[in-house]
Formats: C-alpha cells, sequence, structure tokens
C-alpha cells in the first residue's frame, strides 16, 4: 500500500528503441549487430566524433572569454543565427526581413515538445485541430502530441505491399482532413522508411495543404546527412515557404554535427513578418520559461563555431560526405549481397531509401526470427539504423536477411 | 485506490491520460457542436508575451551605458570585479574530459547514473544509504527541469492538483506550475514586518489546506526572501506535513549557499526523508558548480518500495521522452568529475565556501554603511540576517523603479537583490542610493 499516493501507478512500457539497445548490450554473442539506435558508426562500430567538433570544441574551451554563463532565454543568439541561416539560404529574404523567429532547443524533441506545446495551447485546444503525422513515423512524435491533449491521426506513408511512399494515401487524406489540421512533415530522410517524396509529389502535396489551408511542421533531423548536401535536404522546406505562409520548423543537430548527447536543436516559425515574428517569440520564449528556463549551452557554441568559421564550415560538408557516403555503401552492399543470395522478394528499396534508416519490409516474425537466431537487433516494424552496419558484417546480416525471409512469414 | 484515478487503458492495450482519452473519444470523427475554425488562419489573435521579470531586467542592463550601472537582477554569481566566476575546480574538470576524448552519446533518458548517484547521496546525506533503493532519481536539465517534470508527474499522476507555494517564492514556480496544470494556492511565509519568517501563518496555512496537498517548500537560503525556517521550525513544518499527509515538493538550488557548508544545508531533505515523507527532490548545480548555462540538475522521488519505485521510473521516463528524450551530457560529466574526484570535490568545497563568504561580507558591507555611514533612519539587519543569494530589501516597486531610473540599479519590482551583484567597488554607490530612495 503506498502511502505516497501513487498505487495506481501502472509500469509502462518501456520505450521500444531503447529497450532493443538494452538487449543487445547484454548479448555476449561476438557475431551480434546493433541496427536499432539512429546514431552514426563508423566501419567499426564504433561513435564517430566528427573532426570538425573535435577541432570547434578544442577552439570554445580554449576562448579566455569561454564560461558557463546562461543563455539567453531564446538561446545561443550566434547559434539560432546560424541555424536558421543553413535552412533557409535558398530563401535568405526571410532572414533580411526578420521573419524567421528561431528559439534553441533540447535538440529535435525539445523542438517538437515547444511547437507541440504552443500549437495545442493557442490553436489546437480552441478550435479542436488534429495533427496529422505520417504511418509510421518516430514513435515520440504521437507521444508527444498526446501528452499534450491534441487528438493524434495519421496519413499512410509506407505502402507496405509496393515497398514504396503512399503518395495517393498521403494526398487522399491532406485534401479529406478538415480545414486548419496540423500536418507534421518530415523534411528529409523519413524515419523510420528512409523514403522521401520526389519533388514532384512535395509540389502536389504542398498545393493541397495549401489549398485546405492546414498548418505545417516541418522536422527535419538529417539535413546534410541524408544525401551528403545541405541544400539539397532542405528543398521541400524552401519550396513551401515559397508559399509566402507561416509554418513551423524543428531542427536537429544530434546526427548531422554527432552532438547527440548535447542536445543541440532549434524551434523555427517562419512568420508573414517581422511583427508577428516579435510576437511569436516572445510566446515561445514564455514555453522556453516555463519548462527548461533556458537551453543547454554547450552543443550550441560548437555548433555557432562550426558554422560560423569559413574553414570549419567546408570540413564540416567533408565531414557530412564522410557519413552519408559509408551509408549509401553499406545500401548498396546489402542490397547487392540480397540480390546475390537470390533472397526472395524485391531488394531495390534499400538503395533507393535515403538517410539513417532503411524500412527492410521484414515482418516481425522474421525480425525476430534474427534476433533469435543471429543476434541482430532493430525494430520490429523492419526499421534498420544503417549506420550499425559494417564492411564486417554487413554479409552476415545480409544471409540472416536470407534466411528469415525463407524461413518464417 | 484515489478518485482522480487518471490511468485508463484504451481498447489497443495502451495506457493513456484519461484526459487524453476523453479528448480523443469526443473527438473522433464527431465535429458537430465543436466550433472549428475553417483553416489556419495565422497567428494574429495572439497577443504579445510579457517580458520576463528576471532575465528581462539582465537585457535593460546590457542596453544601458551608464558607467555606475549596477545588475542586481539575476541569481548568478559574480566576483568582486563583477566578473562571471568560472569555478577553478570546474576549468580543471573540463579541460581533462577534453583529453578524454569521451563520445558525445545519448545519455539514458534518466541521464548519467552516477552523477544522479552522486548528487543525491549529496543532497540527502546520512539518509541516503537507507532510502537508495527506493528512490527513483533523473538527471534534469537543471532546477526547472526538475520542477517541470515535477510537476507533470503530479498532473498525470497526483489526485490532486493544488500545489501550495510559499508568498513569496522565485517568480518561475507559478509558471511552470500552472502550465503543467496545476492549481497554485499560497502559504504565508514572509512577515514584512519583522522581515522573518511568518511561522505561524505557514503552519496554520499548511493545516487548513486539505489532505495530501504538494507543498513546494526551499530546501535551504529560500529565493527570494532569503529566510530559512530555523530547525526547530522546521520540526514543526514536518509535524503539520505528516499529520495532514501533505506531499513535498522541495526546490534545492542553493545548497553550499544557505551555511557554506554542503552537509549543514541538507537539515530540510534529510528531515523529510528520514521521517519517510512523501516526495520529490529538485536539485540545481547551476549555482553551486557554476554551471549555469549547462542546465545540470537532479530531479528524485521518495517512493515506497523498490518495486513502486521501478513503476515510478517507468512513467518519468515516458514524460522525459515526451520533453526532451535525455538530458545534456556536457554539463553532468564536470558535475560528476568533481564529485567523483575527492582532491576536486574538495578544492570545489572550498570555492563555494569561497563565494558564499564573499557574499556575507557584502551584506555586513551594505548594512554598515547604510547603518553606520549613512545614518540611516530605517533598520537593516534583514541584510545580514537573511541568508544565500538573495536579500529580500523591502523596497518598495516605486522605489525599485527609481533606482533603476535614475540610479540606474536594476533589481526585481518585489525589491529582491543578488548580492552577488554587490562588490566592493559599487556597494558605497548601491547603499548611497538605497538611502536615498528611503529618505523620503
Amino acid at each position: 500500500m503506498s502511502d505516497f499516493g501513487f498505487d495506481e501507478l501502472i509500469e509502462a512500457q518501456p520505450d521500444a528503441i531503447f529497450k532493443l539497445n538494452a538487449l543487445y548490450n547484454q548479448d555476449e554473442d561476438p557475431s551480434k549487430v546493433n541496427m536499432s539506435i539512429g546514431a552514426y558508426r563508423d566501419n567499426n562500430g564504433k561513435p564517430w566524433i566528427l573532426p570538425v567538433v573535435k577541432k570547434a570544441s578544442e577552439i570554445v574551451e580554449k576562448d579566455p572569454n569561454y564560461n558557463h554563463e546562461y543563455m539567453p532565454i531564446a538561446g545561443f543568439g550566434q547559434f539560432t543565427k546560424a541555424a536558421a541561416e543553413i535552412l533557409f539560404k535558398p530563401n535568405d529574404h526571410l532572414l533580411k526581413e526578420d521573419r524567421i523567429c528561431s528559439i534553441q532547443s533540447v535538440s529535435g524533441t525539445g523542438a517538437n515538445f515547444s511547437a507541440a506545446r504552443f500549437i495545442a495551447e493557442q490553436y489546437a485546444q480552441k478550435n479542436g485541430a488534429a495533427v496529422y503525422i505520417s504511418n509510421p513515423t518516430w514513435p515520440v512524435h504521437r507521444t508527444l502530441w498526446e501528452s499534450v491533449n491534441v487528438k493524434v491521426e495519421t496519413y499512410p506513408y509506407w505502402d507496405a505491399k509496393n515497398r514504396r511512399f503512399d503518395f495517393e494515401g498521403t494526398m487522399d487524406v491532406m485534401k479529406s482532413a478538415p480545414e486548419g489540421s496540423i500536418f507534421l512533415l518530415h523534411a528529409c530522410a523519413h524515419n523510420p522508411t528512409g523514403i522521401d517524396p520526389t519533388r514532384e509529389q512535395w509540389k502536389s502535396m504542398f498545393e493541397a495543404l495549401l489549398a485546405r489551408k492546414h498548418l505545417v511542421v516541418f522536422d527535419i533531423a538529417y539535413q546534410g546527412f541524408a544525401s551528403g548536401d545541405l541544400d539539397r535536404d532542405s528543398w521541400a522546406l524552401n519550396e513551401f515557404a515559397k508559399s509566402n505562409k507561416d509554418f513551423f520548423v524543428c531542427q536537429s543537430f544530434a546526427k548531422n554535427m554527432g552532438l547527440y548527447g548535447e542536445r543541440t536543436g532549434c524551434l523555427h516559425y517562419v512568420a508573414k513578418n517581422s511583427t508577428v515574428k516579435r510576437k511569436m517569440q516572445s510566446v515561445l520564449c514564455l514555453i522556453q520559461r516555463n519548462t527548461i528556463s533556458n537551453p543547454p549551452a554547450y552543443g550550441a557554441r560548437i555548433a555557432a563555431a562550426i558554422l560560423g568559421n569559413p574553414e570549419l564550415f567546408e570540413q564540416w560538408k567533408e565531414d557530412l560526405r564522410t557519413m552519408s557516403s559509408r551509408i549509401n555503401e553499406m545500401r548498396s552492399h546489402l542490397r547487392d549481397s540480397l540480390v546475390a543470395l537470390k533472397t526472395p522478394g524485391t531488394w531495390d528499396h534499400i538503395t533507393d531509401q535515403i538517410g539513417m534508416f532503411s524500412f527492410t519490409g521484414l515482418t516481425p516474425a522474421q525480425v525476430q526470427f534474427c534476433q533469435e537466431k543471429y543476434h541482430l537487433y532493430f525494430s520490429a516494424n523492419g526499421r534498420i539504423s544503417m549506420a550499425g552496419l559494417n564492411s564486417s558484417n554487413v554479409d552476415h546480416v545480409a544471409k540472416a536477411f536470407d534466411h528469415a525471409v525463407r524461413s518464417v512469414n | 485506490m484515489f478518485s482522480g484515478a487518471s490511468l485508463v487503458k484504451t481498447s489497443t492495450g495502451r495506457v493513456t491520460n484519461k484526459a487524453v482519452f476523453q479528448y480523443a473519444f469526443m473527438n473522433g470523427g464527431k465535429t458537430a457542436g465543436l466550433n472549428l475554425q475553417r483553416g489556419f488562419q495565422g497567428w494574429a489573435n495572439v497577443p504579445m508575451g510579457p517580458p520576463d521579470p528576471i532575465f528581462g531586467i539582465s537585457e535593460t542592463f546590457k542596453k544601458d551605458s551608464f558607467p555606475k550601472k549596477i545588475n542586481l537582477g539575476v541569481g548568478a554569481y559574480r566576483d568582486d570585479t563583477g566578473k562571471p566566476y568560472v569555478l577553478p575546480s570546474v576549468r580543471t574538470a573540463e579541460a581533462e574530459i577534453l583529453k578524454q576524448d569521451l563520445d558525445k552519446e545519448y545519455l539514458p533518458m534518466t541521464g548519467d547514473n552516477s552523477f544522479c548517484e552522486e548528487a543525491t547521496r549529496m543532497a540527502y546525506g546520512d539518509v541516503y544509504d537507507s532510502i537508495s533503493n527506493r528512490l527513483v532519481a533523473a538527471q534534469s536539465v537543471s532546477g526547472t527541469g526538475a520542477l517541470l517534470l515535477s510537476s507533470r508527474f503530479f498532473s498525470k499522476f497526483y489526485p490532486s492538483k493544488d500545489i501550495y507555494i510559499s508568498n513569496p517564492t522565485w517568480g518561475n514556480h507559478k509558471n511552470v506550475f500552472s502550465n503543467a496544470g496545476l492549481n497554485i494556492k499560497e502559504y504565508r511565509y514572509y512577515n514584512p514586518i519583522t522581515k522573518g519568517l511568518d511561522i505561524e501563518g505557514m503552519l496554520s496555512d499548511l493545516s487548513q489546506a486539505p489532505n495530501s496537498s504538494i507543498v513546494l517548500l526551499h530546501a535551504c537560503a529560500h529565493n527570494p526572501t532569503g529566510v530559512d525556517p530555523t530547525h526547530a521550525q522546521w520540526n514543526d513544518i514536518l509535524r503539520v506535513v505528516r499529520d495532514k499527509g501533505h506531499f513535498v515538493l522541495l526546490d534545492m538550488a542553493y545548497q553550499g549557499f544557505a551555511s557554506g557548508d554542503f552537509a549543514r544545508d541538507t537539515y530540510a531533505t534529510q528531515l523529510f526523508a528520514s521521517n519517510n515523507v512523501p516526495m520529490f527532490l529538485c536539485q540545481s548545480f547551476a549555482k553551486n558548480m557554476g554551471l549555469y548555462g549547462e542546465r545540470v540538475g537532479c530531479f528524485s522521488s521518495l517512493t515506497a518500495s523498490p518495486e513502486e519505485a521501478a513503476r515510478f521510473e517507468s512513467q518519468l521516463k515516458i514524460l522525459v521522452r515526451a520533453s526532451y528524450s535525455n538530458p545534456p551530457v556536457h554539463g553532468a560529466r564536470i558535475a560528476r568529475f568533481i564529485l567523483k574526484n575527492n582532491d576536486l570535490r574538495a578544492q570545489w568545497a572550498g570555492e563555494v565556501k569561497g563565494m558564499a563568504s564573499r557574499i556575507i561580507s557584502m551584506r555586513q558591507a551594505l548594512r554598515s554603511i547604510l547603518e553606520n555611514d549613512l545614518k540611516s533612519k530605517h533598520g537593516w539587519k534583514h541584510i545580514t540576517d537573511q541568508i544565500g543569494m538573495f536579500c529580500y530589501t523591502g523596497l518598495t516597486p516605486e522605489q525599485v523603479a527609481t533606482l533603476s531610473r535614475d540610479y540606474h540599479i536594476y533589481l526585481t519590482k518585489n525589491g529582491r537583490i543578488s548580492i552577488a551583484g554587490i562588490n566592493t567597488s559599487n556597494v558605497r554607490y548601491l547603499a548611497e542610493a538605497i538611502h536615498t530612495v528611503t529618505s523620503n
């Protein structure tokens, strides 16, 4: 009997991805492979500190003015400004016209949280609007929006039968959702499927979103990491920006700068004019103040140092190419191995997809088979983190998939 | 079984918050009766938010070009030259960490385990060993982040949504709690006549509160008043809390700053924990390690048993995941390094004592100048009676406004000054200004 009022607390389901990671860590089999967490690994399976981040850390810490003072509520100005600049470079008039409100956040999750809080309080709770997330999507999206009491609906993203983006299904939902619904879009390198719409498809989707006056929130966690090119990866949100509608962007530097645990991110709001921008800034700062007060400084200092120094910026682009090209190599290698093994099914989607993840198409039973027989750890929905593959294990993984696909449904 | 049970299981077996469930259920496809605004029209109707009462002062201060300006707003320590102070022990720890080439992998949702253990051990002192197996601890985004977790947890799972806070309290407490869905109630705390604790008022208000209410207490160095209960008064507070079955939320942002000694500042935490009072503790290392912007804190919850602790932790992780996923690694690394290294830890303790001592000497100087040099008609004993970073001067909002307008001295409207902003170069100017505005 609890004296503490928490008798009725139910043990919650542990976070699936972290649980998988824990199981992997406990496994003593030498051939085990971890393809669960979306964190980059080098070809030796080790975490990789970007050379540019190492350089920037030294510069930051050796600066005689370096200290641990509070950042402003809206975050480190040098960082948030530069973060907006790399996102909106093709639309830099937005910056010149002072129309972008930027609030530093606790990485991408924090940006999503603040956006959801704001939209829930100022919009959804007043008119009952629901948020539409892709099916599937990053699981935290649902938890997060539900925690701020906004109804969550989905648009069908993954066409399992054909292993492609369900463009028609998505368009149907965008056109039929009540006017003024909230749509959460992955700007590039969709998590978990790795499938991005083509540019033509994006344009059609934007037309539908605008016609129905939907409120758009972009989640961009892989700029530069997806294709190796920053501008190519921000194409979709810059295309949408041309419409002159206001919208939100949740930006993370966890993957593209390898800053994961430093929690470096930014929430941006693109306003119609600088007056609305200032209002939004003040309200988002209130949300910040009543949740975390002000954001963590260190990661933002590193990011600002990189973004603000031309030499470091070039080095960063180099490091981005290193990561994205290793991943693409692994995609090719895995696909080629599966084809060579004549594994039943089609496997081109592995090389068609982009970014950290691949939606293999393996069924939960096949995933389970891989875990039990081959000590491979990845999500029940068949998502693998490509970063977990390297030249030592990719053949082993291909064999496992092959065996699984042939053995169970 | 409590009547406010807020958990339900949906038809798919998912456990969710009742409010969410009801909302979703009510809105499932049925829009009749709901006033659906046609399409997203933009934010023209969103009013401008007010400037922050505390950080807003720093912004005004920055823009002021008056050479003798003084910032007594934010509780961030300054040295005797008015500069931010990076603790030497922190510098050493950070340099060592840089050499180690550590990775930046995500921390677990509950943060750096070793840091949490050291932090809670420090806060609960001698009681720690007897409670550790039923203590849930999670690294938080500094003190505010721990308060965020506390209030979201209360809002989701605790039957009462009323939280009793001291009058006055830190300006941001109300915001954090009410935005998590808690109702703010106040208990008397500061007596403006005696400029000390209104213990009778406090005990009376806590006794009148409904049973099992949530009560916010400051573990030491009360912000903004600097007025702390004596040990005897803490015992009285404990008695009322136990009689009423209240749930205590202890905010500890200044361990080490109150007395200059970490252990001595744990009286309240040890008292409640050893008496098995249900409690959450919110710790901050912003001030005592000078790690402000790195956001280093620790949330802990004293539960009834290891089994309850496991259930509690599982739900806490969900709240963390839905707000920020996991806490920032850098500051916690520094804190852990210091806490686990005996030499550095001793050095750190000395540095905190040094900060506390400089603050005490500035209190003495300010009071002395006012009483002895300027022969102020008012009593200023409270300046040296009060404890910690702040002094509740007793200045009125009008006097505060005059100070900023005419003297370029910035403090919060409630008359709170951060003693850390006072130094040997500006204390006389400050005293003279205070003397002038209080002489009419």
